[in-house]
């Protein structure tokens, strides 16, 4: 399925008001978003810093990143959808340029984003990150 | 209130703990991470500012009243905590940082004492503590690590126990009790096996000693460690207690001040027990902390404690036998203090965060068990671990919440 872009999210997000509802949004897309393929579950695709697994595979076409990400938790993975839906298929620029952790505050989620939380969200966008500069 | 628990007084017993009473995410908090850590009565939180008020001075060694005070109150300590576990005497007691280091103190002596050939005997649910120490004491010496397994229960096989058990075997180190499964080891009767084939026997108590009555001497074990944390007391201190003819000639752990008798630039002797295992300063404050604990501790009638924690462990196991879709991990028919379970088909770790937004502090993952949860075959548990301040109504809370997980995870 078509997950939904980062404004759709943030629109969606607005309109709860309540954690209940809001955290099943998100457990809704962590069940929505594509697992990847068992092959590709290695140990070099494999982010640490998390309490689950969480494996990262990106490419590189036309100047822009794609990201397939998984989880074997649910909320984690809704969350990998939210990252998702604001860097997959965008250019290096666009990644670097881009306020992260404002998106998370105007989701309201950003007690995810801070690296003490151990569910590995950090770990993931700094690996983002960090392919987008490396990357040629 | 309170008229399903015990005869304890629960409104007098949680009005000790002033962090029980806030609300997280505008729920009461319910605390059920105890195997992790206690929380600390006022006594505890009194005397170590009192410590620091009235008397904070070096120990042992001041010409002047404040040192005169903190020495007393630091090695009164030290007869609490004997007098708490039966030690037969006070210089048998050890302070350390906490279990982890009672067992490095060990297993660091044991490495020096190993040979290519013996054998060092742990379990199949070793909390890493009491795994990594002794598989690196044995790499440093050559010896062999032996594990014994468990049953898919998650009790101890008793037998392969017994069979690996051998002339051979120079070390036995295993938990009194699981922390992540909670199953209770019989050790007294492991370790008079083990000393049968004349190995020294550890037991690593610091998911036992909250629940009343240890009794070292009746065990009959030669080392005891755990920490006062997990005991209402302070973090950063805790007890090695070991047998007075083991320790007087252990290797020396750290050297420095207070653990010398003499000292020349070529050489230095060693002090008598328990200075020659308690290098530098030791955590003056964090011992008059965990006295302070054991004191309020022993001051609950301690039968009653363990009527409680045996009603609520009764009521835990009852509802979630009962609950459907939930899995309880480890079903030993002694356990203590610990529910380790899986909501099938969700991940721990959703569990525990959704639980987490109801106010219910619970822990979620390997437990320091990875060995532990790859013989299970589990990406980890969720546990709730409950202790004396914790009420029949919070068990309830735990299920009617973990309803609602399962309803958002579904």
């Amino acid at each position: 399925m078509n997950l939904p872009s980062s404004k759709e999210i943030v629109e969606d997000m607005a309109f709860f008001d309540d954690w209940e509802q809001r955290y099943q949004y998100i457990i809704d897309l962590g069940k929505s978003i594509p697992p990847i393929d068992e092959s590709l579950k290695t140990d070099k695709n494999r982010v640490r810093g998390c309490q689950s697994s969480v494996w990262l595979v990106s490419t590189e076409r036309d100047g822009k990143l794609q990201f397939q990400a998984d989880s074997d938790a649910v909320i984690v993975n809704g969350l990998l959808a939210l990252v998702m839906a604001v860097f997959n298929d965008k250019t290096k620029d666009h990644i670097l340029d881009f306020d992260i952790n404002g998106y998370f505050k105007e989701l309201d989620l950003e007690r995810h984003i801070t690296p003490t939380r151990g569910n590995g969200l950090h770990a993931i966008v700094a690996k983002i990150q960090t392919l987008a500069k490396t990357k040629t | 209130m309170n008229t399903r628990n015990s005869v304890l007084n629960m409104d007098e017993i949680r009005g000790q703990f002033p962090i029980l009473h806030q609300q997280i995410e505008g729920k009461p908090l319910v605390y059920l991470d105890n195997a992790a850590t206690t929380q600390k009565p006022l006594a505890v939180i009194q005397a170590i500012t009192d410590f620091y008020t009235q008397c904070n001075a070096n120990v042992h060694r001041g010409a002047h009243h404040l040192s005169d005070e903190a020495t007393r109150r630091y090695e009164k300590s030290r007869d609490t905590v004997a007098n708490f576990i039966h030690a037969r005497d006070r210089k048998e007691v050890i302070w350390t940082s906490g279990t982890t280091e009672g067992i490095n103190i060990v297993a660091n002596g044991m490495a020096q004492r190993l040979q290519s050939g013996d054998e060092v005997l742990v379990t199949e649910m070793e909390h890493h503590a009491n795994l990594v120490t002794w598989q690196q004491a044995c790499v440093r010496s050559g010896a062999t690590l032996k594990i014994v397994p468990i049953h898919d229960n998650g009790t101890l096989d008793t037998q392969a126990f017994a069979s690996l058990l051998t002339q051979k075997t120079k070390m036995v180190a295993l938990p009194h009790v699981s922390n992540a499964l909670g199953t209770v080891n019989p050790v007294k009767e492991l370790t008079a096996l083990s000393k049968e084939k004349g190995a020294l026997v550890l037991i690593d108590g610091a998911q036992s000693i909250a629940h009343g009555n240890v009794n070292v001497d009746d065990i009959d074990c030669d080392f005891y460690v755990f920490s006062g944390h997990k005991l209402f007391g302070p973090t950063g201190i805790g007890v090695l207690w070991g047998k007075e003819v083991v320790l007087q000639d252990w290797p020396v752990w750290q050297t420095g001040g207070e653990m010398i008798a003499t000292v020349t630039y070529e050489s230095a002797t060693w002090g008598e027990l328990p200075n020659r295992l308690e290098a530098g300063t030791p955590n003056i404050a964090g011992a008059i902390g965990l006295a302070a604990a054991i004191d309020w501790f022993t001051s609950l009638d301690l039968s009653a404690v363990q009527a409680h924690e045996q009603a609520l462990m009764a009521s835990v196991l009852e509802q979630a036998q009962a609950f459907e879709g939930l899995t309880i991990i480890g079903n030993a028919p002694i356990k203590m203090g610990v529910l380790s379970f899986i909501l099938q088909g969700s991940h721990p770790a959703d569990v525990g965060f959704l639980l987490d937004r109801q106010g219910i502090a619970i822990r979620t993952g390997d437990h320091c068990a990875q060995p532990l949860m790859r013989r299970l075959d589990l990406p980890g548990t969720a546990r709730a671990s409950f202790s004396v301040y914790n009420t029949l109504e919070e068990v309830d809370a735990l299920f009617i919440a973990l309803k609602k997980v399962q309803s958002m995870l579904a």
